[in-house]
């Protein structure tokens, strides 16, 4: 159906047609038009949030929470730059966005025009693609394809820079049907011979492991269905990337936990001493292989990516299937199943008794207190007291995300949100936003620290407008806690700038926001503390008090191999100081 | 990158074997920005260009062809390939240097001044090399020379001590023999 209409109605219209419900945004002069057109209309709700960053990843918080595409709206100029860290962090994580940009009228571009930039030009390299509008006949086409561009394959962030001449232009309409991109076609069927192969090598092996990571998620959740599946089928253990978690219930027999730097003893030995390794939608990040030349040396390694550039990228694969995760895991079960394949028992049957083994060290084991709450124990027990409900968390970057990732364990997909690749402090108020919007009913629990909360706070104000009850539960120990922690174990306990002074009162500013604010300091009154949070019927700041100088363990050392990992209890050993195991070329790492 | 790569622990434990060049044909929609998309990968991911040229080959259908010439391991090679085929706008990238015949050819302008003796030895050197007078005056020539990129080395090598001026070069363009397309 086509109907002449201007370029901003098109774009609300475009919205509806995609199915958007929400859009995160901020006003200004350059997409004037596109606020009228939404005033006039209920069908997709404007959320107003106070920084165009908070857009971006209230925007991610929404698709990640709901595997839809997450839509942001912000003007031309500083409303573009201020949205960039939220694409960028969009790109790394391959989360779908659609990011509407304004821009100033066709005739000034170039100009150096009030609140102009180049918008196309900055967010090139952190987006999947993007598009300047110069004509109204191109718009209908754009937006579609700007969403289809965002979904499909490895997703990602996709701008569309929108001059007002164009928002004001009469011009006709399409719908989304009939668009087919001429070049962008992912592939996601996985080559039958290739699976085969996999499902052979899988049945063959003696020390297996399966390695997911964020593609499972992004798949559906029908492709955790079916990992869940294949673990059962063949009795592997599984473990997963920091994105990844959540595919692969934390409850199940097979877990061995979180991989990579603060992941598990268990998992890092495992990957370490594997003989097929079986990565599902993973990249092999450092954070995950640790150093290179040391990664998993005797193993053959399967490789499953809907990406082609991120097979053999750092590491060498063995076996490379390209396609979408939930259909090759669902050609894998078939075919297992279809040859009657057998994992080898025996084989497997020792194989797990060493890893009971690496599991009886204990890894995320922490030294208790009874005067200071640790802040293992607080997400420990903030755990406890919300697994039973409808919970979704989101975190800020640095230790208390690491923490959250050992402590809190997920069942479900798309329950956890957090900024992986670009690692960006920041993000876990405005995505607790977008996640709330997307589930009003659920409990949303933004999992912080003191320093990274700060860099978003302006959001609560948004939090309390759209009467969104979300909990900020801040682990308070006066530092950013991951650079104490570096400082600590690299720089001889120089602790520069890290030291978090003048932190406000965070129960006041709670209540200035209009919000509720605790704070719990004493161990024995955590759990009645955390139920008062829970039990308030809007926004929290709860502002919990932990030992300062507490450092997340275990940890792989930079530059340093999977099974090269340090555990708390070494760091408690008097005689061995950390900063000695890393070696001068770990220290130039980050 | 190489520097850095051998310091580095989480270097590419691939990046050990030999670097090669490669010679990649890669068909686009002629949009705006779309080269800056090409050059930007480049540019970002730290892979080298040692020539590249692009002109439209389909008006009708806003095809443009680029030929990149660039250096690297076969897995740094193997990457850019992958890379470049991630961007939207791209139809399809080809490794020439994995055909088995392939004809390079690079044209290059060349303004060589001299007098007397010199004038004559570049106008004799220029026939051999079947380069074309394109411009003359009493004390200088410019010369259209065509072939691949190691002739008109040879040939700007010789014209150095006679009295090179400039050379305007249009980097290499690529395509494969016989019957079929990319």
């Amino acid at each position: 159906m086509s109907k002449q209409m201007t370029g901003a109605e098109m774009i609300v219209e475009a919205l509806k047609d995609q199915g958007v419900d929400t859009v995160f945004g901020y006003p200004g002069g350059a997409v004037l038009p596109i606020y009228d057109a939404l005033f006039q209309q209920n069908a997709v709700q404007h959320v107003l949030v106070r920084h165009e960053q908070g857009a971006a990843h209230a925007a991610e918080g929404y698709a990640r929470s709901t595997g839809k595409v997450g839509v942001l709206l912000v003007t031309s100029g500083p409303g573009a730059t201020n949205a960039i860290t939220g694409l960028a962090d969009a790109l790394l994580d391959s989360i779908p966005l659609v990011c509407l940009t304004g821009q100033v009228p066709t005739h000034l571009i170039g100009s150096d025009a009030f609140q102009e930039c180049d918008t196309v030009g900055i967010t090139r390299h952190c987006t999947k693609h993007n598009y300047l509008v110069r004509s109204i006949e191109d718009l209908p086409r754009i937006l579609h394809e700007a969403f289809y561009v965002a979904r499909s394959g490895r997703p990602g962030p996709v701008v569309v820079d929108l001059p007002k001449d164009v928002q004001f232009a009469l011009g006709l309409y399409q719908g989304p049907l009939n668009v087919q991109h001429k070049t962008y076609q992912p592939k996601l069927k996985g080559d039958a011979d290739r699976i085969r192969e996999a499902v052979e090598m899988m049945a063959k092996a003696k020390r297996p492991v399966i390695y997911s990571g964020g593609g499972v998620i992004n798949s559906g959740p029908h492709a955790s269905k079916l990992l869940r599946e294949l673990v059962e089928l063949t009795g592997f253990p599984i473990t997963s990337t920091l994105m990844g978690l959540g595919a692969y219930p934390a409850s199940g027999d097979n877990w061995l936990g979180m991989l990579g730097m603060h992941g598990t003893y268990e998992a890092n030995h495992t990957m370490h001493d594997c003989d097929v390794m079986i990565a599902i939608g993973a990249r092999f990040d450092d954070r995950i292989t640790g150093r290179l030349d040391a990664f998993s040396p005797g193993s053959k390694k399967i490789h499953i990516d809907i990406d082609p550039s991120s097979i053999n990228k750092t590491v060498k694969i063995d076996l490379a299937i390209v396609g979408d995760c939930a259909n090759v895991l669902g050609d894998m079960i078939s075919v297992w199943r279809a040859e009657g394949l057998k994992a080898d028992e025996e084989a497997l049957a020792g194989w797990w008794k060493q890893i009971d083994h690496w599991r009886a060290r204990k890894s995320l084991a922490y030294r208790a207190s009874k005067t200071t709450i640790k802040p293992q124990y607080a997400v420990q027990r903030l755990y406890e007291l919300t697994k039973d409900r409808d919970t979704y968390i989101t975190t800020e970057v640095g230790q208390h995300q690491m923490w959250a990732a050992q402590h809190y364990h997920f069942e479900e997909p798309n329950r956890w949100m957090t900024s992986g690749g670009l690692g960006t402090m920041g993000y876990g108020l405005p995505a607790a936003i977008g996640t709330q919007m997307a589930h009003p009913k659920s409990l949303v629990i933004d999992i912080a620290g003191e320093a990274s909360i700060l860099m978003n706070m302006q959001e609560m104000s948004t939090a309390v407008q759209y009467r969104l009850p979300v909990k900020i539960f801040i682990l308070n120990n006066e530092y950013m806690g991951m650079v104490r922690q570096w400082q600590e174990l690299l720089h001889g306990g120089r602790y520069s700038e890290s030291y978090s002074a003048a932190l406000p009162d965070f129960v006041k500013l709670a209540e200035a926001y209009g919000g509720k604010g605790i704070r719990c300091s004493d161990p024995a009154e955590l759990d009645r503390a955390i139920l008062e949070m829970i039990d308030y019927p809007g926004p929290v700041i709860f502002d919990c008090i932990v030992s300062k100088e507490e450092n997340c363990f275990p940890m792989i050392p930079s530059g340093k191999a999977h099974n090269e990992m340090i555990l708390a209890e070494l760091s408690d050993d008097a005689g061995v100081e950390i900063g000695s195991i890393i070696d001068e070329k770990g220290k130039m790492l980050v | 990158m190489n520097a850095i790569a051998a310091l580095s622990p989480y270097a590419s434990a691939l990046a050990k074997s030999g670097t090669e060049r490669h010679t990649l044909s890669v068909l686009v929609d002629n949009e705006p920005g779309v080269l800056a998309r090409v050059v930007g990968l480049f540019s970002g991911r730290g892979y080298n260009i040692e020539s590249l040229t692009v002109a439209e080959v389909a008006h009708g259908e806003h095809l443009s062809r680029i030929t990149i010439v660039t250096t690297g391991t076969p897995e740094v090679i193997d990457q850019i390939t992958h890379q470049l085929e991630r961007i939207v706008p791209i139809h399809k990238v080809t490794d020439l240097s994995m055909q088995d015949r392939v004809i390079e050819r690079e044209l290059a302008m060349i303004k060589v001044h001299g007098t007397g003796e010199h004038r004559s030895e570049a106008l004799r050197l220029s026939e051999a090399f079947h380069a074309k007078v394109i411009d003359a005056t009493i004390e200088s020539f410019i010369f259209e020379l065509t072939g691949s990129p190691a002739k008109i080395d040879d040939f700007v090598d010789l014209m150095r001590p006679i009295g090179l001026v400039e050379i305007s070069r249009t980097g290499v363009a690529a395509i494969t023999r016989g019957a079929k397309g990319m």
